[in-house]
């Protein structure tokens, strides 16, 4: 694609990346959640095939690496509900909750800003998703566009 | 907590969590060593099917388990500020689910020692391996949950996995497009049933299986949400006239993978049996139900069978006959279902109808793997699934072709193998019922009998041909896995009746007892 494209594509990723990730973080308190933020930023990527060219943006993402963080993301989601069992509790028990610890504030009631830190494993789970569907969503995306040619800008 | 303690406590969890687990880390341990690999998905298989046998065993003997997830105990099914409705995710594991799992264990452990073999010179075993451990999490899943929103979600898990394992060799895209093909028609059977749990929720505000049966009113909308149900999980367990997704991904995907297919379009069917018998029994028509299920059965058995004939793929031939052995599943629990609201006939052969049913259910999985994985054998040495070009395997191929009578004989309901257990019930307590399905389920089994007497014919039997002179036996674990399943054969067909006052029995009581479910889970109703 042409300069412009490219010039505007390099200043809209962080953007991108900045609110997926804000999705992600704010899921237990606002619509979203791990998948969306994960898809969100994951288009990113598309915006990068796009604009500049398949062959290119597969020397800066490794597919190993995308792969990995679907299974650290995987393994992080089934981990955090397995401690439960390990503390002794039932399997997927908010043990984070209200514990005072991390996310462990309990929630006001009524209206009020939106408190970060409370929702107990919740988003450690949405954290775990959302880096699962990065990875995943960005090999999908990398398959799918692997057919577009590097043409004259 | 000992360690025991801990594992009959979480039992219904562990199913679950054991596998998906497994999955998830099977790409990093793959990045080891392939043998590390192996024996990480084996000894994660095996200690799933360990906890099944423990958590079926626990259900034989003291009754339905119920366990709620992120609760603070596992049987606070309802918590004491929700208003009296049970809105965490319930496993209810009751004899039916139980007896579902034990089938799932069995087919999975030998299916999956086999694959160590008959899948070890392809590349990208890890998405293998963990695709595979994904569709046993979603059979357990289906089996165990007590919570129609999760079911969907397991059936999607289940659905995907497949669809990804009937790809896996890729086979000059015609596996593509088979997986294409199933993959279509799943997420369009699993929006049906997304759309039905919708109408239940709309209605009675909840998503429990038992909080909708016990609130069931059986409205006008019941009745849509019936019809979707039963269409969409009739598709997914193959029976006719939406059964054509069978032939093509039964015979595309790796046998190891169809093998265990079977057992993924059971947990279908035990899904739509739970629809009509755990949410519906008596509030709904039942011999409307009935009929409706034993013509999907009768349609099945016959259009199958006489599909199975002229095929000349044995895999293709296979998957027909496992369309036309459906059809006894449906027939016989169909007929129970008939006559469900009605005391005396029950007790004089709709249970046994039922009982039936259920037992084909475990021993059509046992036979028909075995028959999937002896033509997984054959195609493992001699590189083809064409009948036309097979021919004098019985010299070089004597274990294979030993397993493959036993299946062959079983599934056909000759004596003293499994399928004859089974089918004798069917035809026994549907003769009662009515005569004519009777006799239209014994000519399908004749009909089953001539086409495996061909294809025992054209395979092993006439002189070594000379292409397949160096033909090897197969190796020796695909030889256990077989093995482990043919003994089951044998050992349910010599003693039918001990399987069927222990297991068989307690399911197709739990699975008429609407009651006793409801109770389970919301307590004493």
């Amino acid at each position: 694609m042409s300069r412009i494209v490219r010039t505007a594509a390099d200043i809209i990723y962080p953007f991108i990346l900045i609110f997926g990730l804000y999705v992600v973080a704010h899921g237990h308190l606002t619509p979203g959640g791990g998948f969306q933020g994960g898809a969100v930023i994951a288009t990113g990527g598309a915006l990068v095939i796009v604009a500049y060219s398949y062959v290119e943006v597969r020397e800066w993402l490794s597919g190993k690496v995308l792969m990995g963080q679907e299974v650290i993301g995987l393994v992080g989601f089934i981990g955090v509900a397995l401690l439960a069992l390990a503390f002794g509790q039932v399997f997927f028990f908010n043990y984070l909750n209200a514990s005072g610890s991390l996310f462990g504030i309990p929630v006001p009631y009524g209206i009020n800003a939106g408190e970060l830190n409370t929702g107990g494993f919740v988003p450690l789970m949405n954290f775990s998703v959302g880096c699962e569907v990065w990875g995943g969503l960005t090999l999908v995306i990398l398959y799918m566009l692997s057919g577009l040619e590097k043409e004259g800008c | 907590m000992t360690l025991a303690d801990f594992i009959v406590t979480n039992a219904p969890a562990l199913l679950v969590a054991i596998p998906l687990f497994a999955a998830f880390t099977c790409p990093a341990i793959g990045r080891i060593s392939a043998a590390a690999r192996n024996l990480w998905v084996m000894g994660a298989m095996l200690v799933t099917a360990a906890i099944a046998f423990i958590l079926a065993f626990r259900v034989f003997s003291t009754g339905t388990v119920i366990y709620v997830f992120g609760a603070a105990a596992t049987h606070l099914a309802v918590p004491l500020d929700s208003g009296g409705i049970p809105i965490r995710i319930i496993f209810t594991v009751d004899a039916m689910s139980a007896f579902m799992e034990i089938i799932c264990a069995i087919v999975g452990v030998s299916v999956l020692l086999y694959s160590m073999s008959s899948e070890s010179h392809n590349s990208n075993l890890e998405g293998y391996y963990a695709l595979f451990l994904l569709m046993i999490t979603g059979v357990f899943g289906m089996v165990s949950t007590g919570d129609f929103f999760n079911f969907f979600v397991f059936l999607e898990i289940l659905s995907l996995a497949s669809a990804g394992l009937i790809a896996y060799r890729i086979d000059g895209g015609l596996a593509v497009e088979a997986a294409l093909k199933y993959f279509v028609l799943s997420t369009l059977g699993a929006i049906l049933v997304l759309f039905a749990i919708g109408i239940y929720y709309g209605q009675y505000n909840a998503l429990n299986i038992a909080m909708i049966a016990q609130r069931m009113q059986f409205s006008m909308l019941d009745k849509i949400a019936l019809v979707l149900l039963v269409a969409a999980l009739a598709m997914k367990c193959g029976a006719v006239p939406m059964h054509f997704w069978t032939p093509d991904a039964y015979s595309m995907a790796p046998s190891s993978v169809t093998a265990f297919l079977v057992v993924a379009s059971q947990a279908s069917l035990y899904g739509l049996f739970r629809v009509v018998f755990t949410m519906y029994n008596i509030t709904m028509n039942c011999v409307t139900v009935g009929w409706i299920i034993i013509i999907l059965g009768v349609l099945s058995m016959v259009v199958g069978v006489t599909m199975a004939i002229p095929q000349k793929d044995i895999k293709r031939l296979m998957a027909y006959h496992a369309v036309s052995q459906t059809g006894y599943m449906l027939l016989g629990v169909g007929v129970g279902l008939a006559v469900l609201g009605n005391a005396t006939l029950t007790s004089a052969f709709g249970f046994m109808a039922m009982e039936g049913g259920i037992f084909h259910i475990f021993n059509h999985a046992m036979y028909k793997g075995l028959l999937f994985l002896t033509a997984g054998a054959i195609f493992y040495r001699i590189g083809t699934r064409d009948l036309n070009k097979m021919g004098g395997l019985g010299h070089t191929m004597k274990y294979t072709m030993i397993f493959f009578i036993i299946g062959a004989l079983a599934i056909a309901g000759i004596p003293p193998f499994n399928g004859f257990a089974s089918k004798l019930m069917i035809y026994e307590s549907v003769y009662l019922f009515n005569p004519i399905l009777a006799i239209i389920a014994m000519v399908v089994s004749i009909l089953t009998l001539a086409s495996f007497v061909k294809v025992f014919h054209s395979v092993f039997m006439g002189p070594q041909l000379p292409e397949y002179a160096d033909v090897k036996e197969a190796p020796l674990p695909m030889l256990i896995g077989m093995g482990i399943l043919a003994a089951i054969v044998i050992l349910f067909g010599l003693f039918p009746q001990p399987v069927v006052d222990m297991l068989v029995a307690p399911a197709a009581h739990a699975l008429a007892d609407q009651g006793g479910y409801i109770a389970s889970v919301l307590g004493g109703a």
